[in-house]
């Protein structure tokens, strides 16, 4: 057994694999990032050359933070993310909790019904989506996009939680009832802690999509004033010239946040991913 | 006065009956252990009595007041836990402290209750670590001690030594006993180790699928079992039960004996060969195959020179054997 562990060739073979993986998904990302430190004529010329004393240029980070409220859009996709993130645990770990912890009728229906929603993609209601938020007022304003995107993670998240916290020992829930904690700080002092790996799985696999996502801020938050990142990097996109010095710029700079909240939860999404599996 | 009072209680998961019509009632200052084996309902009985499920049906008193419809924060009872069920984010302190401040205590009271407690268990070395840092041994001491701050009118003890291992399973046994003569407070204490209950009990209730089988005082349910279920529960190793045997048995009925009952003679009712030796150094058991293919243990003090696969016959006092009936009722 230890022969094949400690064997040469596999581990070898193992690495080269995971490397050769890496370079493929961070390829993309490296072309964007020295494409955004070049000249326009740079970057058709040699697209793939690092930026030279020759080619090297800021003009497309002077572009985006000149023109295009930058700072805003990225205000805007921070607060959209977080506060999406933020009810998406909230809601997600309640429903999960009492799915989880109280028995009572229709439980495993509505457990169902809230599963149904990772199985139907949200977009099928677009239509219907915007005539509520039409109704209700709430078109151009991030409350739209923060409630939108809240309905599409719920899903995931109470299933993944749910699952979590039945793992949460019942003797630690009720020796918390006995000394009088109400059930409001059973769940908050006591489970949530316990789960927190699991929250930071649901909060990174949701952050990617919402920060990315190009659609609903598009149909539901076209304005100026509410725009987020991914839509005000479109302003440098048009039908017959794209200024793509400022489009890299902005995508690079789009990463930054991403990657600080991912640095952030990693540490625990890594147990929480395992924590099923090695019990 | 009696400290808990349990009316015809039944409980029900949908239409699984897990307890059927239970009555019972502890005297005050009484240690009483709940006993049978897994899946018999006692568990799920101690948290009715916990408040922690609603009984069914029936009603369930504890110092004399009906507590069907009382939280259980406020039904002046305390529980520990097998799984010690410590609060991982408090200290040692403040997870003893926790049941008090949430009763509203002046702090004056809380911080003498806890440091009697702490004295009384011995952890003054660990009050401010957290429940992380000790070990299983001292885990349970806090659940215990979080138990005697609230100063209940009952203890429930949910299989409180089934996670340590077999020397301190014993030493916190005995500190268990002790605590029950210095406190002097009325405990339920749930087990399916039947040395527990016989070691530590004043009153043993029996349980099987939900339903009391016998309750008593453990010699009176070793010596005068009223069923095959109890005689076969209570004593180690178990009784030998017997179905062919040279004596008159009622139909389909069978024959009980213990095994520190058989004797080994030259000439005795039952004729076998000797399949396996235990020998514990103070005790030495036998395991007998019989004629009529029916296997027995017999139990001799001292030490034995007695062989694998050697002829034996064996004997008995009838005064000592018990005799059951074909619904395995005792036939006195």
């Amino acid at each position: 057994m230890n022969t094949a562990r400690h064997n040469r060739f596999n581990t070898f073979a193992a690495h080269g694999v995971l490397i050769l993986y890496t370079l493929i998904a961070l390829f993309p990302v490296f072309v964007i990032v020295i494409n955004s430190f070049k000249t326009r004529k740079a970057i058709f010329r040699e697209p793939l050359a690092m930026p030279n004393a020759d080619s090297f240029s800021l003009i497309g980070y002077e572009t985006v933070l000149k023109q295009g409220d930058f700072f805003l859009y990225f205000q805007n996709s921070m607060i959209v993310t977080v506060g999406s993130l933020f009810f998406i645990l909230l809601f997600g770990a309640m429903a999960a909790f009492a799915l989880a912890e109280y028995r009572f009728k229709g439980n495993l229906m509505m457990g169902l019904y809230l599963a149904l929603g990772i199985m139907i993609p949200i977009r099928i209601g677009t239509v219907a989506i915007l005539e509520m938020m039409v109704q209700t007022g709430l078109v151009n304003t991030l409350w739209a996009l923060i409630l939108v995107y809240t309905a599409q993670g719920l899903p995931l998240a109470v299933f993944i939680l749910s699952e979590f916290m039945r793992q949460v020992s019942d003797d630690l829930k009720n020796a918390g009832r006995i000394d009088g904690l109400s059930e409001y700080r059973i769940f908050f002092r006591l489970v949530l802690p316990l789960v927190r790996p699991a929250m930071a799985t649901v909060a990174v696999f949701n952050m990617i999509p919402i920060w990315n996502d190009l659609w609903f801020p598009l149909i539901l938050a076209p304005a100026e004033e509410v725009k987020t990142l991914t839509l005000g990097s479109q302003v440098f996109i048009g039908q017959f010239v794209t200024d793509w010095n400022a489009v890299l710029s902005a995508l690079s700079l789009a990463i930054l946040p991403v990657m600080a909240l991912y640095v952030i939860f990693s540490r625990q999404l890594i147990r929480g991913i395992t924590s099923g599996a090695v019990k | 006065m009696t400290a808990l009072t349990l009316t015809n209680v039944c409980k029900s998961f949908g239409s699984v009956e897990v307890l059927k019509d239970i009555n019972l009632t502890v005297e005050d200052g009484e240690f009483v252990v709940f006993v049978g084996p897994s899946g018999c309902g006692k568990s799920t009985l101690l948290r009715v009595i916990a408040g922690l499920e609603d009984a069914t049906s029936g009603s369930v008193s504890i110092g004399g007041d009906v507590v069907n419809n009382i939280p259980p924060a406020k039904r002046g009872i305390a529980m520990v836990f097998q799984s010690y069920a410590l609060y991982p984010h408090l200290s040692v302190r403040d997870n003893m402290a926790l049941g008090l401040k949430q009763e509203k205590q002046p702090k004056s009271v809380i911080d003498e209750r806890v440091n009697k407690a702490v004295q009384m268990l011995d952890l003054n070395a660990y009050v401010d670590r957290r429940p992380s840092d000790l070990s299983g041994g001292q885990r349970q001491r806090v659940a215990i001690g979080r138990a005697i701050v609230r100063d209940p009118k009952l203890f429930l003890f949910d299989e409180p030594l089934s996670n340590l291992d077999a020397a301190l399973r014993m030493n916190t046994r005995i500190e268990i006993a002790e605590l029950h003569r210095t406190l002097s407070a009325s405990m339920i204490y749930v087990t399916h180790d039947q040395t527990e209950a016989m070691t530590l009990a004043d009153k043993i209730v029996v349980l099987r699928d939900g339903k009391v089988e016998q309750v008593g005082s453990p010699m009176e349910l070793y010596n005068n079992p009223a069923n095959q279920f109890v005689a076969g529960f209570l004593g180690s190793p178990s009784m030998n039960f017997l179905k062919k045997v040279e004596i008159d048995l009622p139909q389909n009925g069978t024959l009980g004996i213990r095994p520190e009952q058989l004797e080994v003679v030259e000439q005795g009712r039952i004729r076998g060969r000797v399949t396996h030796v235990e020998r514990l150094g103070g005790d030495t058991n036998l395991l007998v195959a019989s004629d009529q293919n029916e296997v027995l243990t017999v139990r001799l003090f001292g030490q034995d020179p007695t062989e694998v696969g050697q002829s034996i016959e064996l004997d008995f006092d009838d005064s000592s054997a018990f005799v059951f009936d074909a619904e395995n009722q005792r036939v006195r």
